[in-house]
């Protein structure tokens, strides 16, 4: 703490009706300080009306190496999708 | 997987234009390359405050002050982005800062030229960030995602510095003759440093191929300054400076400029840290951290005390 202050990931939302977004990363020391710095390192021209910060040890990651079998079972499942299904021609919107 | 099955499957990541990820298996060379190349970048940003901010307070209005210090806070706002970025690979801020101030690593041989007249805010603008745009550009699509992703907020705000940079040079030219042979003079002394800026020439580059290969860079050296030559040429013609190149010459056949032998014994020299300006530089940055010491300590004090303060609230 007394050389390094800790990371902390900084997502902001650019307008209300959005997701905050994953914008970048910087250290402070506080959760505080960490917001004040990200007002000035990624708004400074207007990019945002809300800033979330959370540190980054906080943040649980899926394992690249396991991104097959996390992943797979979503592939086989094509009826998912509406384009699976027929639609007679006469049908013109759905 | 085999070293050669991992090293396959990330090339051909890279062929088909997908981006690698900070947590993505990436060949140890192709991580060290990027941490060089992003800590230089963010290195350069932190010093290229320095030749501007020697103009901040004897800016010749209250407007043209304003945008100065708005730029030279955007360059701060670049080198955080980069240091975050290069973090992502595993290298420490601390480590990075480290280098800096020891001066074992580099940044662009650019800021160690003197700013000696106000129209050199002018060809900086102009002329250094025009050159870093043309560099910059592509590396918005460089393979690496964290990297890629920074290099487009970087991009973003950079055209408004070349925009700034074009107004004072430009105003300056249409001025009094003493104002324009402040302007012709910044152009003399910003040009050929400025198209050094592309690096060496392709066959004196030996990095290059594999850097093109891993999509970490598009273009090559020699592509890149033909490009921004041929791009600034005519902008000085408009404001009738002079580019200080004799040879300089439109070549009808090749539908580009010619351009006269670069001095690379200056490049390297200035690289080398015989530069008319590197000890200042780096001065400059030891000064700034020592007498910010008692900052960061004090945030720190802050911090722990107002912690306290919440945890007493809680506990009564």
């Amino acid at each position: 703490m007394k050389n390094t202050w800790p990371l902390w990931e900084v997502f902001i939302r650019s307008k209300n009706g959005l997701h905050h977004k994953h914008v970048g990363s910087l250290h402070a020391v506080d959760a505080e300080m960490a917001i004040e710095n990200s007002r000035d390192v990624y708004t400074r021209r207007s990019e945002g009306i809300s800033i979330w910060v959370v540190p980054s040890t906080e943040v649980h990651a899926s394992n690249p190496n396991e991104k097959g079998s996390l992943f797979d079972p979503a592939d086989d499942k094509i009826y998912r999708h509406p384009t699976f299904y027929n639609v007679p021609d006469e049908v013109e919107n759905m | 997987m085999s070293r050669e099955e991992l090293e396959a499957e990330f090339q051909s990541k890279i062929d088909a234009e997908q981006r690698i990820e900070p947590q993505d298996w990436m060949p140890e060379a192709y991580r060290k390359t990027l941490i060089r190349q992003i800590s230089q970048h963010a290195h350069s940003e932190i010093v290229g405050m320095l030749p501007e901010g020697n103009w901040i307070t004897r800016a010749p209005n209250m407007r043209r002050k304003m945008a100065l210090l708005a730029k030279v806070q955007d360059e701060a706002g670049h080198g955080l982005y980069l240091y975050s970025a290069a973090e992502t690979l595993g290298m420490s801020r601390e480590k990075m800062v480290e280098d800096l101030l020891s001066g074992k690593a580099k940044y662009s041989s650019i800021f160690n030229y003197p700013t000696l007249t106000w129209a050199d805010m002018g060809a900086i603008g102009w002329l250094v960030d025009g050159a870093a745009i043309a560099n910059q550009v592509p590396l918005c699509r460089a393979s690496y995602g964290p990297y890629a992703r920074a290099m487009v907020r970087v991009c973003k705000e950079e055209s408004f510095h070349q925009r700034q940079g074009f107004d004072v040079i430009c105003t300056l030219s249409k001025g009094t003759p003493e104002q324009k042979a402040m302007a012709q003079d910044a152009l003399d002394r910003w040009w050929w440093p400025a198209i050094m800026m592309f690096g060496p020439n392709d066959d004196e580059s030996p990095n290059s191929a594999r850097s093109m290969k891993w999509k970490i860079k598009r273009f090559s050296n020699d592509q890149l300054r033909q490009e921004f030559i041929d791009m600034t040429v005519p902008q000085a013609e408009l404001i009738g400076l002079t580019i200080p190149d004799p040879d300089l010459k439109w070549n009808e056949g090749k539908g580009q400029y010619d351009f006269g032998e670069i001095n690379w014994d200056e490049f390297f020299n200035v690289i080398k840290g015989n530069g008319p300006c590197n000890k200042a530089r780096l001065k400059a940055r030891n000064d700034a951290h020592n007498n910010g010491a008692w900052v960061r300590e004090a945030a720190v004090a802050y911090a722990e005390k107002r912690t306290n303060r919440k945890n007493t609230a809680k506990a009564s």
